[in-house]
C-alpha cells in the first residue's frame, strides 16, 4: 500500500502517539483488504459509544487515545445508553450514567461533536453526492452510501475513530466503483407506505440476500418513498441482510450509473409483506413498552406523534428516542410540550436498542423492523410491530 | 519448521500453541477476567488462551470483540500472539489496539496444540519448534 509522506510520518509516530495507533488500524486495513492507497474523509460517525457495550476496557483506549488525538474532520457519535440530560426519569442508574458521561468526555477531549445518533445526516453530519466518508452505523451507512451516494464502509469504532483522528481512510470497498454494481434484482409488486412497511420490506430483502450470500440489492417498482420510510429500511435491511448500499430505481442516486442486474431475481407482492409482517409480531404479547424512533425520529416523525398525541394520555411506558438538536426544534415548536403533557418521554441521544433496558420490560410495540430484531435478541423482549398510529393506539389504550 | 505468513501487528514471541479449527469470537465467546474461552460447544470451551499462540482460521462476531482484547492484555488474560488463516477487521482491530502480535496466511494445518511455536510478525514467519 501506498503511504503519502504525511501519511507515513503518521505511521512514524512524529503527529503523536494517537495519529500513530489510528495509522496503524488504517494501514492494516488497507493491507488486508488489499486498498492501493488511502483517501480522504470529509466526515466520521463513531459507534461504540454506549457504555453498556465499550466496558470500562473500551473507555480506557478512548481515554488514551484522548491523551494526545484531536479529530481533523467533523465527526459525530452514534447513540449511548442514556439521554444525558432526563436519565433519571428514564430510569437509568447514577452508576451507569457517570461511566456513560466519562465515555462521552474522552470523545469530547478528542474534538468529537458529541452529539449521539445514529442519523447523522438528519443533524448537520450530511455528506454530498460521491463524497467519502468513515461512518460506523450499520443504518447510517446504507443511507449514506444509498439515499445520498456517498462512500463509506461499515467501520467498526476503533477504525472510525482512526479516520477521524487521520483524516483518511484505506480506498477500497465500497469507495470503489467497481464494487457499488446492484447484484439481486428485486421487483416489488405493490405499493408500500410508512416505516413498519418499508422496514418489513426490508427484512424480506435481507433475509433473502442472506440465503443468497449476496450484498447489493437493485430494487425496482417503488414508486415514492419518503425520508422517514427510507431511514427505516435502511436500519431494516442493514439489520436482516448486512447491507451496506442498495440501489432503487428512481429513487436513489446511482440507480442508473451501473446495470440492472439481470439474474437472482427476487419478487415481492402484498402477499409475501404480510408474511413477513408477521413475524414481526410475537403471539401473546402483553404491551408495556412503546418506542418510536428507530433509526432516531425526525421533526416530521415528532411533529406526527404531538398532533396524534394531543389530548390524549398514555397508559403505558413511551419512548420517543431522537436527537438532542431535533428535540431542541421540537422545544421551540412547542411540540414536546403536547407530548410530554400526554405522558410519553422524549430519550434523546439515546435508543431502545443500545440503552441497559435488558428484561426490563415484557413486551415492545415499535415501527421499525430493526428495534424488533434487537428488541427481541438483546433486550429479550416480545416484539410487536405497526403503524406510528398503531403504536400511538396501543400506548393510550 | 518454518511457515510463512503475513504480518498483520509487529512483535515477537515464543509460546505453546493452542489450537481450534473454530472460529472465536471475542465479544461473548471469551471471558476477558479468566482468559478462558467460554462460547457454548466450542472445541476450546472452558480452556485458557492466557500467554499462548492462539491459533485459529478466523474471527467472528460483534465489532465489540476489539475492545474486548485490549481489555485482555490489561488484565493480563490476553494471548501471547494470534495466528489466522484469514484476519477479520475485529481481530486485526483488536491486535493493533492491544498490541498483541498477530500473523495471518499461515497454513494453520502444521500446528497442533501445545507444540512450542516461535511467532515472528514483523517479519512474517512463524517457525514450530
Amino acid at each position: 500500500m501506498d503511504l503519502t509522506s504525511e501519511e507515513q510520518d503518521m505511521l512514524d509516530g512524529k503527529f503523536g502517539k494517537a495519529a500513530q495507533k489510528s495509522m496503524e488500524i488504517l494501514s492494516a486495513l488497507g493491507e488486508i483488504f488489499n486498498a492501493e492507497s488511502m483517501v480522504e474523509v470529509t466526515g466520521v460517525q463513531i459507534a461504540g459509544v454506549s457504555y453498556d457495550n465499550l466496558g470500562e476496557a473500551g473507555l480506557e483506549f478512548l481515554s488514551e487515545m484522548a491523551e494526545d488525538g484531536k479529530v481533523k474532520v467533523l465527526t459525530t457519535l452514534n447513540p449511548a445508553g442514556m439521554d444525558r440530560e432526563n436519565w433519571r426519569l428514564l430510569g437509568i442508574d447514577e452508576d451507569f450514567a457517570k461511566n456513560q458521561n466519562r465515555v462521552i468526555d474522552a470523545f469530547a477531549r478528542m474534538g468529537v461533536i458529541t452529539t449521539c445518533s445514529c442519523t447523522p445526516y438528519l443533524i448537520g453530519n450530511s455528506p454530498h453526492f460521491g463524497q467519502h466518508i468513515a461512518w460506523a452505523e450499520s443504518s447510517a451507512v446504507c443511507y449514506a452510501n444509498s439515499v445520498i451516494g456517498a462512500r463509506t464502509n461499515r467501520e467498526g469504532g476503533p477504525s472510525a475513530l482512526a479516520s477521524a483522528i487521520t483524516g483518511k481512510t484505506p480506498n477500497y470497498g465500497y469507495h470503489l466503483d467497481e464494487n457499488r454494481h446492484g447484484q439481486v434484482l428485486v421487483k416489488v409488486n405493490c405499493d408500500l407506505k410508512g416505516t413498519d412497511e418499508f422496514g418489513v420490506l426490508g427484512k424480506i430483502i435481507g433475509d433473502k440476500l442472506v440465503e443468497l450470500g449476496m450484498k447489493i440489492p437493485y430494487i425496482i417498482g417503488i414508486t415514492s418513498a419518503t425520508v422517514e420510510e427510507l431511514k427505516s429500511f435502511c436500519a431494516s435491511v442493514a439489520t436482516y441482510g448486512g447491507t451496506a448500499l442498495f440501489h432503487m430505481k428512481g429513487i436513489t442516486p446511482e440507480y442508473d450509473k451501473y446495470p440492472q442486474p439481470s439474474e437472482n431475481l427476487i419478487e415481492i407482492n402484498k402477499i409475501n409483506l404480510e408474511q413477513a409482517r408477521n413475524k414481526l409480531i410475537d403471539d401473546d404479547i402483553e404491551v408495556d413498552f412503546v418506542s418510536i424512533g428507530c433509526p432516531h425520529a425526525s421533526i416530521y416523525e415528532i411533529e406526527k406523534i404531538s398532533r396524534l398525541l394531543k389530548g390524549k394520555k398514555v397508559n403505558k411506558e413511551f419512548w420517543i428516542t431522537t436527537a438532542r438538536p431535533t428535540k431542541r426544534i421540537a422545544d421551540e415548536a412547542g411540540y414536546s410540550k403536547i407530548i410530554e403533557k400526554a405522558g410519553a418521554k422524549f430519550a434523546a441521544d439515546t435508543c431502545c436498542v443500545v440503552a441497559p433496558i435488558k428484561g426490563r420490560f415484557k413486551g415492545i410495540m415499535v415501527d421499525s423492523a430493526k428495534a424488533c430484531y434487537y428488541g427481541r435478541a438483546k433486550n429479550k423482549f416480545k416484539v410487536k410491530i405497526g403503524t406510528i398510529e398503531d403504536c400511538i393506539e396501543e400506548a393510550i389504550k | 519448521m518454518k511457515l510463512k505468513g503475513r504480518k498483520i501487528y509487529k512483535g515477537i514471541v515464543e509460546a505453546k500453541a493452542i489450537v481450534t479449527k473454530e472460529g472465536i469470537s471475542f465479544y461473548g465467546g471469551v471471558d476477558p477476567e479468566t482468559g478462558k474461552i467460554v462460547e457454548v460447544g466450542h472445541e476450546l470451551e472452558g480452556q485458557s488462551i492466557i500467554g499462548k499462540v492462539l491459533v485459529f482460521p478466523s474471527g467472528k462476531g460483534s465489532t465489540v470483540g476489539s475492545y474486548t482484547m485490549y481489555r485482555m492484555t490489561k488484565n493480563n488474560t490476553a494471548p501471547a500472539a494470534i495466528v489466522n488463516e484469514q484476519i477479520d477487521t475485529i481481530v486485526a482491530v483488536g491486535c493493533i489496539i492491544s498490541e498483541i502480535p498477530c500473523i495471518d496466511k499461515v497454513d494453520i494445518n502444521n500446528i497442533k496444540t501445545g507444540q512450542n511455536i516461535l511467532v515472528n510478525a514483523s517479519e512474517g514467519f512463524v517457525e514450530v519448534k
